[in-house]
């Protein structure tokens, strides 16, 4: 059973990537593609927007250090094929984040899925999808 | 094992058309991308003659433009090329550092970056003496003259450039366009262009549902040679109902962008 679960789940992905590419106006060269990290936070702002929509939210470290994180992620048209809405978050919204860091160490990163509160799950692939790859270069 | 895969097969395509298809019925703000190639729910009629009539879209490929080679840059090509510092493809930089003029400053897209980039969902109207072209992206239209007018000789540069149309036959229409604005790129990998450009786009009305776009980029000062960014691309005829998002970069939108994603990130 879980072979198939898993053979579903990998065939859905393949064909959403076929069909769904990851499209960015700014590219990944800023963002560390080969990490991701998760934190839990509360928002602070959500901001709806051309090229990209970003999340802000507040969330400590490891030393005890509150951060203001900004995130971003597609575009409105593109993500709210995937889920999203304008009135996804609202400040004050506990979330949990997964994020591709700038490499520079800001507080800033491209944004893979949110957990929210409700246990929604909003991601960048379209729904019932595996995680979408990284952006690739090339174009 | 096989039973096991075929699940996994219609298990992946449900869920795929489970997800696309809330999209494609929304009354208001339908963000288009067509994943299949009939939008229309039957079988596709025959192309009608000399009408591009309707809602098309080309789904995920209209919007990347993925891959397609150039024809190598004449030394003036190269020169301009390397001042576009760009979001994607071989002249990828920082996010910092990017001056794409539509990303970073919400310039207009311009002509042919509308057909090589974020070819979003367009209608097509006919009118007795043009066609008009109103785009998705941006929110923007073009005219294109069908009333026999010529191109003209020096024009001032214009975003969209001059535009002009005839049906070569009953089902291929075929546009020129010239009079470009050099400030435009091409696509998002920064491919330059002069105005010297001339672009020709060929809408080839293959059934009732179904319209292939080639587009040809011919700009001796830039390119040794002329090239197709776009071969024979199909875009799917969208519900005539179909309402659709606004996608329109504005400048305080990529200001704030610069502010807060971009300027933190160096």
């Amino acid at each position: 059973m879980k072979k198939t679960v898993f053979a579903v789940l990998l065939a859905t992905a393949a064909v959403l990537m076929t069909l769904a590419p990851l499209v960015a106006h700014h590219g990944a060269e800023s963002f560390d593609t080969e990490k991701e990290i998760t934190l839990k936070g509360t928002v602070t702002e959500w901001i709806w927007a051309n090229p990209h929509c970003f999340l802000k939210f507040d969330a400590m470290d490891d030393t005890g250090t509150v951060r203001n994180w900004a995130v971003e992620t597609q575009n409105p048209t593109d993500i709210s094929v995937r889920g999203w809405r304008r009135t996804s978050f609202k400040a004050g919204d506990q979330v949990t984040v997964t994020l591709q860091p700038v490499k520079n160490g800001a507080p800033v990163g491209r944004l893979r899925k949110v957990v929210l509160a409700n246990g929604e799950t909003l991601g960048t692939t379209l729904p019932g999808a595996a995680p979408a790859p990284a952006q690739q270069p090339g174009r | 094992m096989a039973n096991r895969f075929r699940l996994a097969i219609f298990a992946a395509v449900a869920l795929t058309l489970a997800a696309v298809s809330f999209a494609q019925n929304l009354p208001w703000n339908n963000p288009g991308r067509a994943q299949n190639p009939n939008q229309q729910g039957g079988a596709a009629g025959p192309a009608p003659r000399r009408d591009l009539t309707g809602i098309w879209d080309a789904g995920g490929e209209g919007i990347g433009a993925r891959g397609y080679p150039t024809s190598p840059l004449t030394p003036w090509g190269e020169e301009v090329s390397k001042t576009h510092k760009a979001g994607d493809g071989s002249r990828m930089v920082p996010v910092a550092e990017i001056n794409d003029p539509l990303s970073i400053m919400a310039d207009p897209a311009g002509f042919p970056r509308i057909l090589l980039f974020e070819l979003r969902p367009f209608q097509v109207v006919h009118t007795p003496n043009s066609v008009l072209m109103l785009y998705m992206f941006e929110k923007r239209w073009r005219v294109i003259w069908t009333d026999g007018r010529q191109l003209p000789k020096d024009p001032d540069p214009r975003w969209y450039g001059y535009s002009v149309g005839r049906w070569e036959d009953n089902y291929t229409f075929v546009v020129e366009t010239v009079g470009m604005d050099e400030r435009t790129w091409l696509d998002n990998s920064g491919n330059p262009h002069s105005h010297h450009l001339r672009v020709e786009e060929r809408y080839h009305r293959v059934n009732q549902n179904t319209l292939e776009l080639t587009v040809t980029i011919d700009d001796s000062k830039a390119y040794t040679k002329p090239w197709v960014p776009r071969n024979k691309l199909p875009l799917r005829l969208l519900p005539s109902g179909t309402d659709l998002m606004e996608m329109i970069p504005s400048a305080s939108e990529a200001a704030a962008y610069r502010k807060v994603v971009a300027e933190p990130s160096r």
